[in-house]
C-alpha cells in the first residue's frame, strides 16, 4: 500500500506542474488575445471601407477591360495559407491546412503555396508542394508592410502569368470561442463585385484613366485583404490557443481531483489495515 | 455653404469622419479641390498634405499616398497613414530623411531599392513640411 500511495503522490506532483504550465500559457494567450482583438477592431473599418469602395467602383466599371479583372483559363492557382509559427493551439493550424489541401490536393502540380507561418511552411514543403514564398514570424503581430510585400509577391506572380488565380486561406475570427477557416478569392478581382446589386449606374470619373486607377486600386485591395486576414488570423490564433490551454488546465484539474481521491482512499485503507493489525496483535496477547 | 461628409481611414484607425465644407488633396496629376456635390470621382493620391475646410477654417494633415473616392453621399480617402501636424514625430521624420538620403547616395543599389528610398524620403519630407507649417 505505501508503495501505491507514493506513486499517486508522484503523479499528482507531475500533473500539477503540467497544469501550472498550461495555466501560464492560457494567461499569456488571454493577454495577447485582448491586444489582437483591439487591433482587429481598429482594422475592420478600414477593411470594410476599402472592400465597399472597390465593390462600388467595380460595379460601375462594367465596360472596362483590365488584366486583373479578366478570367483566364486556370493552369495554376496560388494559395496564400495563413498559419501560426507555433503549435499548441488546438485545431487552429490543422483546420486551415486541411481547408487549403481540400483545394490543392488533387492538383499538386497546378498549385503554388505562399506560406505564412512556420507550421504551414513545414507542412507544405514536407509534402512536396511548390512554395513560392514564405513569411515567418509575422503572424503574432502582423504589420501593414508585411501584408504589402505578400500582396506584391502574388500580384507579381499573377502579372507574369505564373499563376492564373489567387486564393487566400485564413481563419476568420467570429468570437472569442469560435473561429472558422475560410477562403477568399483575390484575383482575378471579377468575383468581388458579384455580391453587389448591379443597379448602380452612377458614372464615375477616373483620373488619369480607368485602367490606371484600377492598376493602382486592385493591388491595394489585395494588400488590404491580406492585411485584414493576417489580423483576423492572429486574433484567432490567440483565441484558439487560449481555449486549448484552458481545456488542458481543466483536464489537469479534474485529473488531480481524481488522483487526490484515490490517494485519500489508499491512505485510509492503510490506516484501517494498521488498526486491524494492532487490534489483532492485542487480541493475540490476551 | 453646402457641406459633405468626409471619411479618412488608415489601416490602424479611423482618422477622420465629419462634415466638411471643402477639401484640397494632392492627386497624382496635381492638386484637387473638392466641394459638395462634386461628380463621382476616383483617383490615386500622391504623398502630400490634405487641407480640410470646416467652419471657414483650414486644417491640415499629412497623408502618405492612397486614393480618394468621391461619391454621392460621402467622400472617402483611404491611405496607408495619416497624421495631424501635432502628431508628427519631427525627430523621427528627420532621422528617416537622413537615412533615405544616405541610401540614395550609395547609388549602387537596385532599381527597387532606389524607388523605396525615394518614397521614404518623400514621406519624410512631407511630414517635416506639414509639421513645420504648424509651429
Amino acid at each position: 500500500m505505501p508503495q501505491a500511495m507514493r506513486d499517486i503522490k508522484r503523479r499528482i506532483r507531475s500533473v500539477t506542474s503540467t497544469k501550472q504550465i498550461t495555466k501560464a500559457m492560457e494567461l499569456v494567450s488571454s493577454a495577447k488575445l485582448r491586444k489582437a482583438r483591439g487591433k482587429l477592431e481598429k482594422t475592420r473599418p478600414y477593411f470594410n471601407t476599402i472592400v465597399r469602395s472597390i465593390q462600388e467602383i467595380l460595379a460601375s466599371s462594367a465596360g472596362i477591360k483590365h488584366p486583373f479583372l479578366e478570367n483566364r483559363e486556370v493552369k495554376k492557382s496560388a494559395y496564400i495559407v495563413v498559419t501560426a509559427d507555433r503549435g499548441l493551439a488546438g485545431g487552429y493550424n490543422g483546420n486551415v491546412i486541411k481547408l487549403a489541401e481540400e483545394y490543392a490536393k488533387d492538383k499538386k502540380e497546378e498549385s503554388v503555396i505562399v506560406a505564412i507561418g512556420q507550421k504551414g511552411k513545414d507542412h507544405f514543403t514536407r509534402r512536396g508542394y511548390e512554395v513560392a514564398g514564405e513569411f515567418l514570424h509575422i503572424s503574432e503581430n502582423p504589420q501593414y508592410y508585411d501584408a504589402a510585400s505578400i500582396g506584391n509577391l502574388v500580384v507579381e506572380l499573377y502579372k507574369e502569368k505564373q499563376v492564373d488565380e489567387v486564393f487566400l486561406v485564413y481563419t476568420h475570427f467570429k468570437s472569442a470561442i469560435s473561429f472558422e477557416a475560410t477562403t477568399l478569392k483575390l484575383l482575378p478581382a471579377e468575383s468581388i463585385k458579384d455580391d453587389v446589386e448591379q443597379k448602380r449606374t452612377a458614372l464615375i470619373e477616373y483620373e488619369p484613366s480607368p485602367e490606371e486607377v484600377l492598376s493602382y486600386l486592385i493591388p491595394k485591395y489585395v494588400q488590404s485583404a491580406i492585411y485584414g486576414a493576417l489580423i483576423e488570423a492572429s486574433a484567432s490564433e490567440q483565441g484558439a490557443r487560449r481555449n486549448a490551454m484552458k481545456s488542458a488546465t481543466d483536464n489537469a484539474e479534474e485529473m488531480i481531483d481524481d488522483l487526490q481521491l484515490s490517494y485519500n482512499r489508499a491512505r485510509q485503507a492503510t490506516i484501517t489495515q494498521e488498526i486491524a493489525e494492532i487490534v489483532g496483535g492485542a487480541e493475540a496477547l490476551k | 455653404m453646402a457641406n459633405f461628409k468626409l471619411e479618412i481611414v488608415t489601416p490602424d484607425r479611423k482618422f477622420f469622419e465629419e462634415e466638411v465644407e471643402m477639401i484640397v488633396v494632392r492627386g497624382q496629376e496635381g492638386d484637387l479641390g473638392i466641394l459638395a456635390n462634386h461628380t463621382p470621382l476616383v483617383t490615386p493620391l500622391d504623398i502630400g498634405r490634405i487641407k480640410i475646410k470646416q467652419n471657414g477654417e483650414f486644417k491640415q494633415a499629412a497623408i502618405a499616398g492612397g486614393y480618394i473616392e468621391v461619391g454621392k453621399e460621402k467622400t472617402t480617402i483611404i491611405s496607408d497613414s495619416a497624421e495631424w501636424p501635432e502628431e508628427i514625430d519631427l525627430a523621427r521624420a528627420k532621422e528617416a530623411k537622413r537615412r533615405a538620403e544616405e541610401r540614395l547616395d550609395h547609388a549602387s543599389k537596385s532599381e527597387v531599392d532606389l524607388m523605396r528610398a525615394e518614397v521614404a524620403l518623400r514621406k519624410a519630407l512631407n511630414r517635416i513640411n506639414v509639421a513645420d507649417k504648424h509651429f
